[in-house]
């Protein structure tokens, strides 16, 4: 990542991008990695509620999982996952597993 | 508290917070800014006390907010909300403001709001303005390393109540902010809990939409995962347990009553909360709680329940 030069600053330590941490991918602050299996997922929402960082994203469209069809598919955004385990301790059919990281 | 989402499915769907912020993996604080960016809206300017939040939302130059955001000091985090807010409303009366309803939200931590800035939150509660203020709780100054506040519990471990032979742990009680504030007769306050994410969005609204009237305040619990020395999974279920046994009830004070709200609207008999050790015992800042002062503790939570019984009567 490049910085700006100071003159290059907005005077007033004003931030003119909102959102601007985007740059900042956390994936490499994750030692354990969570996976969906999207098998045992009922759709319940919870892992997307609860997650602190927002990375859990809802994908709309049409789902066939088993003999049941979904009209949304939970993913995650692992650029910006720090692996925290929360979507993991809350998921109530325990459909989210942590893995390792590859070393 | 009005009901604006009754399932999670009425749930706001679009993210305001952005992501690549530096909060530790499984904040607690995280978790409540995601759902207050997304239940407030665009439309709206945030004031933000100097604080864990500011700290790992704005390393500059970054900002993880997608609000007009301004960041201001320990102290004032209140008094700059209530100039925004007078601000708009002259540029309102000149006919010169064509955002809107804008609404203006402080969000704060325990330091800026129990400690530093209780003089501006009373100065801004007494002066009525239309300021919803968020007070976000993990119970420490943690950005700082884990120094006592007002709101720290008894007997808790901080790097400046360490628990030795003398001393264990923190010598006082908690503070109860609610109480200040209510003495304000403010039109609304709440408590709110990360783990009870509908009723805290449906809080913030009704506190939203009170601001109309004055001054609304809302206190989420926000567990802390370096400072109260827990895995880092166990967040919201910490959060839960705070709630079920009683540690944290949620309530709400809506212009002079007291609501007790589920689940914590059983729990006035004590037979319907968990016990407190359940609580206590995931945290490392209670390890070395003797049976004891666990019992001293309860004791103290029984009396604040009798004392909620009676406010929640009148």
């Amino acid at each position: 990542m490049s910085l700006p030069k100071a003159a290059e600053l907005p005077i007033g330590a004003v931030i003119p991008e909102p959102g601007s941490t985007r740059r900042n991918k956390t994936a490499g602050w994750r030692t354990l990695k969570p996976v969906i299996h999207d098998d045992k997922c009922i759709r319940c929402q919870l892992c997307w509620l609860y997650c602190p960082e927002g990375t859990i994203a809802e994908r709309k469209g049409v789902f066939q999982v088993g003999n049941r069809t979904y009209d949304v598919k939970y993913e995650i955004v692992y650029d910006y996952c720090k692996g925290c385990g929360i979507c993991a301790n809350e998921c109530p059919t325990k459909a989210i597993e942590m893995v390792p990281e590859a070393p | 508290m009005k009901l604006y989402y009754k399932t999670l499915k009425d749930l706001p769907r679009e993210e305001l917070f952005a992501p690549g912020h530096r909060m530790c993996a499984g904040c607690g604080a995280a978790i409540a800014m995601r759902w207050i960016t997304k239940t407030i809206g665009p439309n709206a300017v945030i004031a933000n006390a100097t604080g864990c939040v500011e700290v790992t939302t704005t390393p500059y130059p970054e900002t993880a907010w997608m609000h007009p955001y301004i960041h201001v000091a320990f102290e004032n985090s209140a008094a700059v909300a209530s100039g925004v807010e007078a601000a708009i409303k002259a540029l309102k009366r000149k006919g010169m403001w064509d955002a809107g309803d804008t609404k203006v939200v402080v969000i704060a931590g325990d330091g800026g709001t129990y400690d530093i800035g209780l003089q501006s939150l009373s100065g801004m509660l007494e002066r009525r303005h239309g300021v919803l203020y968020i007070l976000y709780d993990n119970e420490a100054y943690m950005n700082t390393g884990i120094q006592r506040s007002g709101s720290t519990p008894k007997y808790a471990w901080t790097t400046t109540t360490p628990v030795g032979t003398a001393v264990k742990g923190k010598i006082q009680w908690k503070k109860d902010i609610m109480g200040i504030v209510t003495a304000h007769r403010v039109p609304y306050a709440a408590t709110a809990s990360v783990a009870y994410i509908l009723d805290m969005v449906n809080k913030i609204k009704t506190a939203l939409e009170y601001t109309e009237e004055g001054p609304t305040f809302l206190h989420i619990y926000a567990p802390c995962v370096p400072g109260w020395r827990y895995p880092e999974n166990k967040t919201v279920e910490i959060a839960r347990l705070a709630v079920e046994t009683g540690y944290f009830p949620l309530y709400e004070w809506d212009h002079g009553k007291l609501k007790l709200n589920p689940p914590s609207s059983n729990h006035l008999d004590k037979s319907k909360r968990k016990p407190l050790k359940e609580y206590l015992k995931l945290q490392g800042r209670f390890a070395h709680l003797t049976e004891q002062e666990i019992a001293e503790i309860e004791k103290e939570l029984d009396a604040y329940w009798e004392y909620l019984g009676k406010l929640a009567q009148l």
